[in-house]
């Protein structure tokens, strides 16, 4: 990787960069702690000229949202960004972009939910509003932020998809945490894109459209299958483009990264940030002797069952960490829905949940490598005491 | 009548044929018609301008009849006539001949 | 200044076959605030009676662009709108010259949706924002709003044995949107189309916001026969209940003077809402009623000049 183009920006920097670079027509967005900057630098970007976009402050995150489905049902590239409160305060009306399939991209800086308020991260807001029909990406580093918010583009814009999009980052870890980024010129940006193309347009004069109309019990069904549909053609859309994006500028993505997995008997399931303390962990006890590895999830949305089946099949035991409480009782959102997707298979691990950094409760290498320690363990016959525990609450 | 399959509907919920509604017969909500007599109208459009349903037919200024697939006989057109014209009355239903 | 043979001549935007109640007062204020405007427009509309009984899939009586996205953010969502043609008009991919309709009910503007109001306004979006009140939350079934009237009974504010319908009198919604120094604001009915015409016109050539509020009788929820519908509204005006008046950047101009002021009580006595407000005992409400519309008769006075 040539190192003339390589940067130092923070993760909101890089989403806004990216945001600059991709010059959406609207953008609606009102500010929270800790996805505030990318609304500021936006707006300094506004200020100066250097980008096109019609910028509307908002009075509110619902507003915002609002605002960004009238301005993507007129036929306008759209963007936003928000967290945790903010994103529960759009919340109704992530349900109606999607449904009115609007390609809205969201810049979603993971922070936890109230109560109690906390600025730091987690993933219960995301988690929150994983059915609302938005596609959800997960960034690992500012990298891969900036890659995501890009290819979101064109996931969201795809003909057989027209879904929002939210890429998220770890709050404050990410967003504010100072990393090495290879930018991408902007002639390079807008070719990647190209020019938005709308499914439909309220401006379209000629054919005057009637946009959210009511259904009643003969209509709602079928609307709410096409939507599915939707999301189902996503899975090849964000293959395809994870796959184009790596052939023309050298990082390829997936679904998910899995991190010496291939001979792994023992393995960790994470979600954005933590994911890169894991690798160092991994690379520590691979060196002690233990085959563990890692699966970094990068898509949530949607849920790749069939492919996390085949990665995870033959190992013996995984953990997966959950940074939100669902307060099911029985596990958080990432592990229930895993262990669903492993549930059809012959022969399949060991499965236990432990959900950390609730409200930006640090995660140690040394956590991790206990709760690799206790898998070897599992995967040697231990009984498993507890399906689901909490790491790194003090008890 | 078959409904469309979720295949066949246009996607997003959109609604595509502008005043599509008119295909929706509401004159059958009515219990009361009214009834217009041209040779008493002036024309001054009254009853136009104040029916909910557009269904005063109005042709070069001059009111041309009632359209009974969608009037509902909420009887606004016989009561904003001018008293002294009063060129529609509210007749029963039942006294039609459909 | 319009003329209906003029306006007649022009093509019905909305159309018939929409499931409003026989003699619904909203779908009349659409009509005629659609052959009022001289651009192409496209409409949004808040949750209510007027949205659903107009797209009910797969019908629909717009003939205009529309677009309906959830109860309280008619106005943000309209000002999303604006904002992509603004913005694609900038960058040349759109040439035609249209403008922005949000409808709201008072449910929708009085309450729920006033911030999102409040907001659109504030920012400068070029864009009209009819609110038609009807005075409660009727698509529901008939709940208060806080454009509801004093003393009218509605579902959430009944008159019962110990309290005779709702306890507060009504928001002055047009007053708080002419405190956000919009360009122009007004107050119209739709027993008065030429006002209400002219109004619609007078806000659709202001280059940015504008707001106008029109009295719309709802026959089931205030109790009367749907062929009154326009008349009550006429009552209303001409007792003071709903004065028509416009300001033209800060500036009162009263649009209609009734010749002879009405007495409340003969507007109430026609409304099944108010019924329970006849029976002994209720006299203090009833010139309280009679004092609150004369005082603020006075106050708009005074600010007509």
């Amino acid at each position: 990787m040539p190192t003339k183009d390589i940067v130092a920006r923070t993760g909101n920097e890089a989403m806004a960069e990216a945001m600059r670079q991709i010059n959406p027509d609207v953008v609606a967005a009102y500010p929270i702690t800790p996805a505030t900057e990318i609304v500021q630098m936006f707006s300094n970007f506004v200020a100066d000229g250097l980008v096109d976009t019609e910028f509307v402050t908002v009075e509110s995150e619902h507003s915002a949202m609002s605002a960004c489905v009238g301005a993507s049902a007129a036929g306008a590239r759209v963007m936003t960004g928000t967290s945790s409160q903010g994103l529960s305060l759009m919340a109704e009306i992530l349900y109606i972009a999607a449904g009115l399939r609007c390609p809205i991209i969201l810049a979603e800086v993971n922070r936890a939910l109230s109560s109690p308020i906390n600025i730091h991260c987690d993933h219960s807001d995301t988690m929150s509003v994983r059915d609302t029909g938005w596609i959800q990406i997960f960034s690992e580093n500012s990298q891969e932020a900036y890659d995501n918010m890009i290819q979101a583009v064109r996931i969201g814009e795809h003909m057989d998809v027209r879904l929002p999009v939210m890429v998220t980052t770890d709050g404050f870890i990410i967003s504010h945490g100072m990393e090495a980024v290879q930018l991408l010129p902007d002639q390079t940006i807008r070719e990647f894109i190209g020019p938005y193309k709308a499914a439909y347009s309220l401006l379209d004069l000629d054919k005057p459209l009637t946009v959210g109309a009511l259904d009643f019990t003969d209509y709602f069904f079928e609307h709410r299958r096409q939507t599915a549909e939707a999301v189902m053609n996503s899975r090849k859309v964000i293959l395809d483009v994870g796959r184009e994006f790596g052939e023309k500028f050298g990082r390829s993505y997936g679904y998910f990264e899995g991190y010496k997995l291939e001979d792994a008997e023992i393995a960790l399931v994470a979600l954005g940030s933590t994911a890169g303390t894991i690798k160092v962990v991994v690379d520590d006890l691979r060196n002690k002797g233990l085959k563990c590895g890692l699966l970094k999830l990068r898509v949530f949305r949607p849920f790749p069952a069939r492919e996390l089946a085949d990665a995870l099949g033959n190992l013996k035991a995984v953990a997966v960490l959950d940074r939100s409480d669902s307060l099911s009782t029985a596990g958080g959102q990432v592990f229930t829905e895993l262990r669903s997707a492993l549930f059809d298979l012959p022969a399949r691990p060991a499965m236990v949940n432990y959900i950390y950094g609730l409200g930006g409760r640090d995660i140690t290498p040394q956590q991790l490598a206990g709760v690799y320690q206790e898998l070897q363990r599992i995967s040697e016959g231990g009984q498993i005491q507890n399906l689901v525990q909490y790491l790194g609450v003090r008890e | 009548m078959t409904e469309p399959s979720w295949r066949e509907l246009p996607e997003a919920g959109l609604i595509t044929e502008k005043g599509n509604a008119r295909k929706y017969e509401t004159g059958d909500w009515r219990n009361k018609r009214p009834v217009h007599d041209p040779e008493k109208c002036i024309n001054c459009l009254f009853c136009w301008i104040y029916c909910p349903d557009s269904a005063i037919i109005v042709k070069d200024g001059k009111v041309q009849g009632i359209d009974y697939a969608h009037c509902k006989g909420c009887g606004i057109c016989a009561r904003e006539c001018p008293d002294k014209v009063k060129a529609i009355k509210m007749v029963d239903e039942s006294e039609q001949e459909d | 200044m319009a003329s209906l043979k003029k306006l007649a001549a022009k093509e019905d935007l909305l159309t018939g076959g929409h499931r409003a109640c026989a003699g619904c007062a909203a779908p009349i204020i659409v009509r005629q605030i659609l052959l009022a405007a001289e651009n192409p427009v496209v409409v949004g509309c808040a949750t209510g009676c007027l949205e659903v009984t107009t797209t009910l899939f797969p019908y629909t009586a717009w003939k205009v662009p529309f677009i309906h996205n959830a109860f309280e953010n008619s106005a943000a969502t309209i000002s999303g709108v604006e904002a992509a043609y603004t913005s694609l008009k900038k960058q040349g991919k759109y040439d035609k010259d249209v403008r922005f309709i949000a409808f709201g009910g008072d449910g929708g503007t009085y309450d729920i949706g006033l911030q999102s109001l409040s907001g659109a306004m504030e920012r400068g979006h070029r864009m009209l924002y009819v609110c038609y009140d009807n005075n409660a939350y009727m698509n529901t079934g008939i709940q208060r709003s806080s454009a509801t009237p004093m003393g009218a009974h509605t579902s959430t504010s009944p008159a019962g044995k110990k309290i005779p319908g709702k306890k507060q009198y009504r928001k002055d919604l047009t007053a708080i949107m002419v405190a956000h120094n919009i360009p122009y604001a007004a107050q119209t009915s739709v027993s008065h189309w030429n006002d209400l015409s002219t109004k619609v016109q007078k806000a659709l050539a202001v280059d940015g916001p504008s707001f106008i509020n029109v009295i719309s009788p709802c026959r089931l929820g205030w109790g009367f026969n749907p062929e009154d519908t326009i008349q009550i509204a006429r009552d209303a005006v001409d007792s003071c209940f709903w004065p028509l008046y416009e300001v033209e950047n800060g500036v009162y101009k009263l649009t209609y003077k009734p010749k002879e002021k009405k007495p409340i009580i003969d507007w109430l006595k026609k409304q099944a809402r108010f019924r329970h407000l006849f029976k002994p005992g209720n006299e203090e409400l009833l010139a309280g009623i009679q004092e609150n519309i004369d005082a603020e008769w006075e106050k708009l006075m005074k600010k007509c000049g």
